[in-house]
């Protein structure tokens, strides 16, 4: 058994060709029963996100050619020179593809140090490739162990729980303060790019309702619509500060537009629940002064971007963290991988054994004719009985004893040994 | 987590075998089983809220009520003359109710450390791993809930069995006026902490000194004040 993966990545190819390599998932579904019908891979898998097209994959016979002819078919069904395209590629099997797959999904490999969104391609890749039965055992083992890792990461390092852009980073301080957002309201004052970020994380987060307030109604109508939200008249300050729990102000203007007694008056009418206000605009949209009213937390984009810098730096110190992990996953998957071959080994020497045995005795009692028929029907059972005595008890073991599958590094050396005049199975 | 709770069940159990009733004749022992509740407690809550992440925050406190006992007076207090289910069950719905309010306090306090923080804009790296201020304010809110419930019901119990013992429903005592008094501090807090003046930071303010009342009636008072309830 073996894992084969042959790819390219944002650190391998620039983007034209990654463009050209890509898959849709009409091509990946396409792909995938091709790369079976003609026999090259017996499970597979594509994933294919803007940074990176992979194949991964398990061949009927453990072999490196199979790497080569998995290359050639990529050239083939992207129309790409094979020079082009080889020079991109990179080749990985068993070990280093399962590490490769697990790094990618914890989002140690990613452009964008950490993100999130990877795990969830990771899935839908997987779930594709289940769906059209192109994945078998192995495949369903790996890609359960990289959602795993993937968890894990997220989970226990802190790899992608520090925002990395100011709009992020905003929307994560309002998660530690109202928890998740899904029945949370934000206002948004102003339309421009900064505001349609910040909208989008939010979109992202499952905010519920977004009202959008702008002086240029058009502009206004334009975001609203993109992220199903509503559009307040601009200046109907306190109609707009009832309901939300989010306010978000990106809008060109020389004096505060949101004033502290806006918000005071806001806050009384509201019962002073908690109100997150995120000033994005320079000059500043919020007067500072706002900040000291019972429950208003206020952040400008000086104390954003402060936040982001402090991040970076924390995430570049989880690597190891993160790094320990996928080690630990991996060497899970292997000793799993190699449990389940032992399994098959054993069982590949019983009928080897027996086979052995039938041939063993018609050879040799063809001569004995002494022997009635009653009599060497139990002679083969009190072989087989050996025989099964014999194979018992390493299989056990086999199955028991996790220490033991560890210890058993090479099962392609064992199968060599025992098996040696067999075909491979 | 969980697997210490069952050990220590049986190691509770293990206790009121010896005395054929919940472990209340000593410190040590209510300081044990009120350690077991509070634990018990907050995996309740835990489960309910199907929530974390607060867990790694108030472990170290339990802990530090557990040391608090260890080094707390043992000598042995005067035994109640009382025995029996319902006097067992007083016993224990109280010590429950006081862990519910060491637990709401735990997360009041949590609660206003991480307010401080965000209000202030200091973000050190603990604030991306402590729980959301609006879970911390609903799980304090769930557990004074549990407590009030049970203070209730063991107060109840308890004034049964002054009847029962000297005869009257109610005689002054200082420790049944501070149980009185919590019971109303507590309910004050969730009146309170669901209007617009108290919202947030100020209610659990009121939750943090609640329990040093709590603390009073359960040291001061029984070891000082009380004329009949001096025991644990």
């Amino acid at each position: 058994m073996e894992i084969v993966l042959v790819g390219l990545n944002h650190r391998t190819a620039p983007v034209e060709l990654r463009e050209r390599a890509s898959f849709t998932a009409e091509q990946a579904g396409r792909a995938v029963d091709e790369l079976r019908a003609r026999g090259i891979l017996e499970e597979t898998l594509v994933l294919s996100t803007c940074n990176r097209s992979e194949v991964y994959g398990v061949p009927p016979v453990a072999s490196r050619e199979c790497a080569q002819g998995l290359s050639s078919f990529l050239s083939e069904f992207h129309a790409v020179r094979h020079e082009v395209l080889n020079v991109s590629l990179y080749h990985q099997y068993d070990r280093a593809a399962v590490r490769h797959l697990f790094r990618v999904s914890a989002g140690l490999d990613s452009m964008l140090l950490g993100e999130a969104e990877i795990l969830g391609q990771v899935r839908e890749a997987y779930r594709f490739a289940h769906e059209r039965g192109a994945t078998g055992p192995v495949l369903n083992r790996l890609f359960q162990g990289a959602l795993e890792v993937g968890k894990r990461v997220r989970a226990e390092t802190e790899l992608g729980a520090r925002p990395m852009s100011v709009a992020s980073a905003g929307v994560k301080l309002a998660e530690r303060i109202f928890g998740k957002l899904n029945d949370r309201t934000a206002l948004v004052l102003g339309a421009g790019k900064i505001s349609e970020q910040v909208v989008e994380q939010l979109h992202d987060r499952g905010i519920a309702h977004i009202l959008v307030m702008n002086r240029s109604r058009d502009h206004a109508v334009e975001l609203a619509r993109e992220c199903d939200g509503k559009v307040i008249e601009w200046g109907e300050w306190d109609k707009a500060l009832l309901s939300p729990d989010v306010v978000v102000a990106s809008v060109a203007a020389e004096e505060p537009v949101l004033r502290r007694e806006f918000l005071e008056h806001a806050m009384a009418a509201r019962g002073n629940r908690a109100l997150f206000l995120m000033d994005l605009g320079v000059p500043r949209n919020i007067e500072a002064a706002a900040a000291k009213l019972y429950n208003v937390y206020l952040y400008n984009i000086d104390d954003l971007s402060g936040i982001v810098e402090q991040n970076r730096a924390a995430r570049q110190s989880e690597i190891p963290r993160a790094e320990t992990i996928v080690d630990e996953q991996v060497g899970k998957f292997l000793s799993w991988q190699a449990s389940v071959e032992l399994v098959g080994l054993i069982d590949a020497l019983r009928a080897r054994l027996h086979e052995e045995r039938a041939s063993f005795i018609r050879a040799r009692m063809e001569s004995i004719t002494h022997l009635s028929a009653d009599d060497r029907q139990r002679l083969e059972a009190l072989m087989d009985e050996l025989l099964e005595k014999l194979l018992l008890e390493p299989a056990q073991r086999l199955r028991g004893e996790k220490e033991l599958r560890r210890k058993i590094q090479n099962v392609e050396a064992l199968r060599d040994l025992f098996l040696s005049n067999r075909e491979k199975p | 987590m969980l697997l210490g709770l069952v050990a220590h069940y049986f190691a509770l159990l293990e206790r009121s075998r010896g005395l054929h009733t919940v472990p209340y004749h000593d410190l040590y022992g209510s300081m044990s089983l009120f350690g077991w509740l509070l634990a018990l407690i907050y995996l309740g809550l835990e489960v309910y809220h199907r929530q974390r992440s607060v867990g790694a925050f108030v472990l170290p406190f339990i802990l530090i009520f557990f040391l608090a006992a260890h080094f707390a007076p043992t000598d042995r207090l005067s035994l109640p003359p009382a025995r029996g289910a319902s006097f067992a069950f007083h016993v224990t719905l109280s010590i429950l109710a006081y862990a519910a309010f060491a637990l709401s306090f735990v997360l009041s306090l949590i609660f206003l450390g991480e307010q401080r923080l965000l209000r202030n804009r200091k973000l050190s790296n603990v604030v991306w791993r402590l729980p959301s201020l609006e879970l911390l304010e609903r799980m304090s809110h769930s557990s004074v809930l549990v407590g009030l419930i049970s203070i209730a019901i063991g107060t109840v119990l308890g004034f049964i069995w002054v009847d029962r013992l000297t005869g009257q429903y109610w005689y002054y005592d200082p420790k049944y006026v501070i149980t009185l008094l919590v019971l109303f501090l507590y309910v004050l807090y969730l009146r309170l902490a669901r209007t617009a003046a108290w919202r947030g930071a100020r209610a659990s303010r009121l939750c943090i000194f609640n329990f040093f009342v709590v603390v009073m009636s359960f040291t001061v008072v029984n070891l000082y004040l009380s004329h009949s309830h001096r025991y644990f």
